[in-house]
């Protein structure tokens, strides 16, 4: 039953790939990618680290946040290809050795999350908002994190979370 | 003996999410993985006339684009697309036909090596269509709403208005005081975090393990069963972790038929991501017009009670909840009258979104009984008890529990409801009028029939098994509680399996029904568990529970103890030992007899604070109160998550979320997440839950009800109502976005 | 997304002449916009240039005391370096109050001038827009305009400028630095972007072979009175429905210097001389600024849907300029309005 249309040979080639080096979490990645293929695209579906989340593809959910050379941004926004030589520290990345980052016990110890899917974009959030270091207060916290979704509504507990991550750090 | 039951305990997958190792449906691999990109329509309703999809065919890497034109035969009953949440009507297949029925309806999947490659090509495919006109307008259609009659016959008796009761319209007519309004909702979507999608993976010999977004693996199976006409055993469907559901996926959405048709059409696996756009069309909360009527003596008695509503669905299935039910349920009042009415517009069918028909219809309620609070210069929360029912006013019968009285009093403490100001306007903070509203919730507590299988193992562990799934609700915690407290064991050593069609049978997770049904399925499996352990136990030289009945004995603490003499016990190590048995397996069914005798509800009552720029109309909800009696709580820490997530969710319902169809378009013109908007960690302050004590010692043997939804109920309204309360102002229509405070 | 090819500038000129060689290239620099809109198959570039390692990202006081910003400069730099904090303070402010911190850690400062309009139609290619295909027609004239403009519009377009960068930028008189075949000229803010009359696919007047090197701001930063109020539909990471960028310069009661900017209302940052200079000189009272509010909205038109800015815009401006005269500004994080 298996079928593929005969079609004469493509004429629209798909695009040429270049070769690069990402640092995932600390080890180097060579990987060859297009260049429409985004950071997020690469990293889930080139690499096998799907634990970073794709929520909407557009910017508009934080499911994507990484961190580039130390600092959050959204990965589908981001051309793999621009990345060349730049160190990715992703949700896999956090744990050392089998302990948990102290963001990520906070997120258990506060149930920060329901689903778990906002969760890894989340967390790779706070720990560049701690990194920044303008997020004072708890109004400040709920600012700096307005550009991570979580539609089972775990704010409160995100924020708590964070608060206990900072008080540590 | 209950040692993890009731206690506040971390979710036993938080380490899989919060590390990243919880893999979601669109995130399982398999060799020669193909990836599936979706053409959608561009029109509202007509037909097909043409796909040209040579363009597409021509870009290196694309192996083939599927249409109704050349998909594989498909099933050509609707029985075969009916799903066990279906509602009565014509099923939409998808790339069945050249039908067009709904903007967005999926028309073709291009099927590439990579998936940029998929979605390039599938930019390239062009359509030519015939197109009608069409309607999507619910204001435009609804004096063409159809009535739905009260019936016995399901589903109409069920979701079907329920029968009136005295002369609602009399007695509104005599009534002293009287208050009459017409509140909306817009269409809503769930938008879950994670996208939809389908990884089909190909296992040859005509096998299928399909990963799937869905909140009912078993449920799936037997939609692709059915619509592809495969046998059970051939199709395996997963889903160990859902990235939200809140009902978008109680029904099996097309990302999965489509992975299916293609894997099947090029004997390869496949995966189908849908995209957040691509998400708006299956289904939604639907639009609903509601008017009430409510009647009262000076002294707050109601005299009467009428809601009609009017929900809107699609031209080919109607789905409608008992919207308008609530009202005559909740509150003492001795005429009522429901009218229900459905629109059918040219969109997909409108579907369950979290706690469907009460977070809209008590909506509605609620709001009204404000405003007939004012026009009795009554306190909110007092006019809500001088009306308290201890019968469900609808079928005049107890309820198995009821502690609503309590929520009001434990709610309007914390709050200090007692310190309002009962003028509208009266109350500010510098440059913000203040509102305090209240309001209350209901929902029903379901059980559904369920089975669940138990492996314990001559070590002391055990594996606990069922086929339901965890949306995020916290279902693996709470069955690991339950599991441990009814096998006497310590919670790390059991260890859960959901999310799999091949695990003993579970309906969908939805209508807040999984946590009791499958807490006392377990417990039951538990009891034929620990009969295995004593039949053991008896056959041991000179065992202590020898003359030990099959209900004088408990396990705790990896023991078989006899419940009239604690001294007298076997471990579960010993007695299987001397059984020469590694391991015990049971797998019982549990149904939940109910003679209908008793009223199953669970309650709420919501306090809010809304703070107003007088001037710019910005309104913050400030603080919320939420006091709910849902029964035995299994877990407090998870459970008050999951009221707060409510919570949230109510704040979107009453400001934020809108989802904007153009007319002529007969297109959603804000699908995504920047323009559908929910709320984000800024517009989120100050959340309290309370659970009050609640015991039920007839529902189920645990006593317990269930959470998912009763959080959300009223939450709006008493927002709704705080803002009219800050303002003066009374916005009838959802969101309450600032410029309609100025109209 | 289109297949499109990809290239590295490896200086200015560089970026200039490959630009130059394709007329169907773009620049990319954080990409948080272009992209997006690639994946919605509204842009369609043939080959994206990238600028993003080029060296102007420094952020440096200029010769007449005013600050040259490099295009490239990362929006959260921007917003917290000490010298936008403390002479600028109402560019951070407006550039906090835009998008969300991991957009803003990916935005620069010359992509967030070129940012395009948030209209639905703009962004669904199912449906007739003039931006986006000149000449199909306008659906958000007769259609969903809640967020569209109500200054400036014509019969081809009522979209918005999204930015809340720009609107501080307007109010503080930058300069925009930009270089092309011809060499580098320098565009007043005020003529950066255009009105849509009948030409909407032009955001700017920036030619599609320049690119912006920096932006200058002059001397007057306005470090006491000022503020950035913004208002939406929730309280953060949402595109403004109304916003306004308030400067003063105070001599005891009286307004010596004035500048008030509108964002959310127009297909540009509005500003409007015969408001501000009505300002000048007044005593900074309410009444006074009322009499600026309504000068400002004098040609307001609504449509359908959005009417409400007008009297929204009204008052927004009048709070804003009262946090500006008290030099009480309004807080990004806080979000109660002062």
């Amino acid at each position: 039953m298996a079928r593929a249309r005969t079609v004469a040979r493509p004429t629209i080639p798909a695009p040429e790939k270049t070769s690069i080096v990402l640092v995932v979490n600390g080890a180097e990645r060579p990987l060859k990618v297009a260049p429409w293929t985004t950071l997020l695209d690469a990293l889930r579906d080139y690499l096998d680290l799907t634990g970073t989340k794709k929520g909407c593809d557009h910017g508009q959910c934080g499911a994507c946040t990484v961190l580039v050379d130390g600092r959050r941004i959204n990965s589908c926004l981001t051309l793999a290809v621009t990345k060349d030589g730049a160190h990715v520290t992703t949700i896999e990345g956090l744990a050392k050795d089998g302990t948990l980052h102290p963001l990520q016990q906070a997120f258990i110890d506060h149930d920060a999350f329901q689903c778990g899917y906002c969760t890894p974009g989340q967390i790779c959030s706070a720990v560049g908002l701690i990194a920044e270091g303008k997020a004072k207060t708890v109004d400040e916290i709920r600012e700096l994190m307005s550009g991570n979704i979580c539609r089972c509504g775990a704010y409160p507990n995100i924020v708590a979370a964070i608060e206990q991550a900072m008080g540590q750090s | 003996m209950q040692k993890y039951i009731g206690t506040p305990t971390s979710r036993i997958d938080g380490r899989a999410k919060v590390t990243g190792e919880a893999k979601y449906a669109a995130e399982f691999n398999a060799p020669g993985l193909v990836h599936g990109s979706v053409v959608t329509s561009s029109i509202a309703k007509g037909r097909i006339v043409r796909i040209d999809a040579s363009d597409a065919l021509r870009v290196a890497g694309v192996i083939d684009v599927l249409s109704h034109e050349n998909r594989l035969p498909m099933a050509s009953t609707d029985s075969a697309y009916k799903d066990e949440t279906a509602p009565k009507g014509s099923p939409f297949r998808p790339l069945y036909e050249d039908r067009i029925m709904f903007s967005g309806q999926p028309i073709a999947l291009v099927v590439a090596e990579e998936p940029e490659i998929a979605r390039f090509a599938a930019s390239l495919v062009r359509v030519e269509y015939d197109e009608e006109a069409h309607v999507t307008d619910v204001f435009r259609r609804r004096d063409e709403a159809v009535s739905l009659e009260p019936s016995t016959k399901p589903p109409e008796s069920i979701f079907g208005p329920p029968k009136p009761r005295g002369s609602a319209e009399k007695a509104f007519a005599s009534a002293e005081v009287r208050h009459a309004g017409e509140y909306y909702v817009p269409i809503e979507h769930h938008n879950p975090m994670e996208l939809y999608a389908s990884t089909v993976v190909w296992e040859g010999d005509g096998k299928l393990t399909i990963y799937d977004k869905t909140q009912g693996v078993q449920n799936v199976q037997r939609y692709v069963c059915g619509v592809f006409d495969m046998k059970p055993d051939d199709v395996r469907v997963m889903s160990a972790y859902m990235g939200g559901g809140f009902g978008s996926g109680l029904r099996p959405q097309y990302e999965v038929v489509l992975a299916v048709l293609a894997a099947q059409a090029l004997e390869r696996s496949v995966r189908v991501v849908l995209t957040r756009q691509q998400m708006y069309v299956l289904g939604y909360r639907p639009a609903m017009i509601q008017r009430i009527e409510l009647g009262a003596r000076p002294g707050g008695t109601l005299e009467a009670i009428t809601h009609e509503a009017i929900t809107v669905t699609s031209q080919y299935e109607d789905f409608y909840r008992q919207e308008s039910g609530w009202s005559g349920l909740l509150y003492t009042c001795a005429n009522a009258k429901y009218v229900h009415k459905l629109v059918r517009l040219d969109l997909p069918t409108s579907c369950d979104m979290r706690c469907p028909s009460a977070a809209t219809g008590v909506y509605a309620l609620e709001c009204a009984m404000d405003e007939l609070a004012v026009a009795l210069k009554l306190d909110p929360l007092e006019l809500r008890l001088r009306c308290y029912s201890d019968r469900d006013q609808n079928t005049n019968r107890p309820y198995s529990s009821k502690s609503l009285r309590a929520c009001y009093h434990q709610g309007a403490e914390a709050f200090g409801w007692d310190k309002r100001s009962p003028e509208p306007r009266s109350m500010r903070d510098g440059n913000e009028l203040v509102g305090w509203g209240m309001a209350t919730g209901i929902w029903e507590a379901l059980q559904v029939p369920i089975a669940v299988r138990i492996v314990l193992s001559a070590n002391g562990h055990a594996e606990v098994s069922c086929a339901t799934s965890d949306i995020g609700t916290g279902t693996y915690t709470i069955m690991a509680q339950v599991a441990a407290d009814m096998l006497g064991l310590p919670m790390e050593n059991i260890t859960i399996k959901l999310g799999d069609s091949t695990l003993p049978q579970s309906p969908v997770e939805g209508g807040s029904w999984i946590a009791a049904s499958v807490s006392n399925g377990i417990a039951t499996t538990a009891d034929a568990i620990r009969g295995e352990l004593l039949r053991l136990a008896k056959q041991m030289p000179n065992s202590p529970l020898a003359d030990a009945g099959p209900d004088e004995v408990a396990l705790a603490d990896g023991k078989l103890v006899s419940t009239p003499d604690a001294s007298r016990a076997v471990s579960i190590v010993d007695a299987m030992r001397h059984g020469a048995v590694d391991r015990i397996e049971q797998e019982k069914s549990t149904t939940f007899a109910d003679d209908g005798s008793k009223g199953h509800n669970t309650h709420s009552a919501v306090f809010t604070e809304v703070k107003v720029d007088e001037q710019l109309g910005v309104i913050r909800v400030t603080r919320v109160v939420n006091a709910v009696a849902a029964g035995r709580i299994l877990n407090i820490k998870t459970a008050r998550s999951q009221i707060m997530g409510s919570v949230v969710w109510g704040i979107g319902m009453a400001l934020h979320e809108e989802t904007l169809l153009d007319h002529t378009f007969g297109r959603v013109m804000n699908a995504n997440i920047a323009e559908y908007q929910v709320p984000v960690n800024a517009d989120v302050h100050d959340i309290k839950v309370i659970f009050v004590d609640e015991p039920d010692a007839t529902i189920n043997r645990l006593g317990i009800k269930g959470l998912g939804e009763i959080g959300i109920v009223g939450v709006a309204a008493a927002v709704a109502n705080a803002i009219y309360h800050a303002t003066g102002k009374r916005v009838r229509d959802l969101p309450i976005t600032l410029d309609k405070l100025q109209r | 997304m289109i297949n499109f090819e990809y290239a590295r500038a490896s200086d200015v000129a560089d970026a200039v002449r490959q630009i130059a060689g394709d007329p169907g290239a773009k620049f990319i620099a954080g990409g948080t916009n272009l992209i997006d809109l690639m994946k919605e198959d509204v842009e369609r570039p043939s080959r994206l240039i990238d600028i993003s390692r080029l060296p102007l990202n420094k952020v440096e006081e200029t010769a007449d005391g005013g600050v040259r910003i490099g295009a490239l400069v990362p929006n959260s730099d921007l917003a917290y370096h000490p010298l936008i904090e403390q002479r600028y303070p109402m560019l951070g402010s407006a550039i906090l109050a835009g998008a969300s911190q991991q957009l803003r850690n990916m935005a620069s400062t010359g992509g967030n001038l070129l940012q395009r309009t948030r209209c639905y139609y703009f962004y669904d290619t199912a449906t007739p827009c003039n931006k986006r295909e000149p000449g199909s027609g306008c659906s958000a004239i007769n259609g969903l305009n809640r967020m569209h403009a109500i200054l400036g519009t014509s019969e081809a377009c009522i979209a918005t400028h999204p930015s809340d960068m720009c609107v501080a930028l307007a109010a503080l008189d930058a300069k925009v630095q930009v270089i092309g075949p011809a060499g580098e000229r320098t565009i007043s803010f005020a003529d950066f972007h255009r009105l849509p009359w009948d030409t909407p696919q032009r955001d700017t007047n920036l030619e599609p072979n320049e690119l912006i090197t920096a932006v200058e701001l002059p001397a007057q930063g306005f470090r006491t009175n000022y503020t950035y109020l913004k208002i939406r539909d929730r309280l953060s990471y949402a595109f403004a429905l109304v916003s306004v960028a308030a400067a003063l310069e105070l001599e005891g009661a009286r307004i010596k210097e004035a500048r008030v900017a509108l964002g959310g209302v127009a297909h540009k940052p509005w500003r409007d001389a015969l408001a501000e200079g009505a300002l000048r000189g007044q005593e900074a009272n309410p009444a006074n600024f009322r009499r600026a509010a309504h000068m400002l909205l004098r040609d307001a038109k609504g449509f359908a849907h959005n009417t409400f800015k007008i009297d929204l815009a009204r008052r927004a401006i009048v709070r804003a300029l009262t946090q500006a005269a008290r030099g009480t500004p309004q807080s990004q994080s806080n979000k109660k309005i002062r």
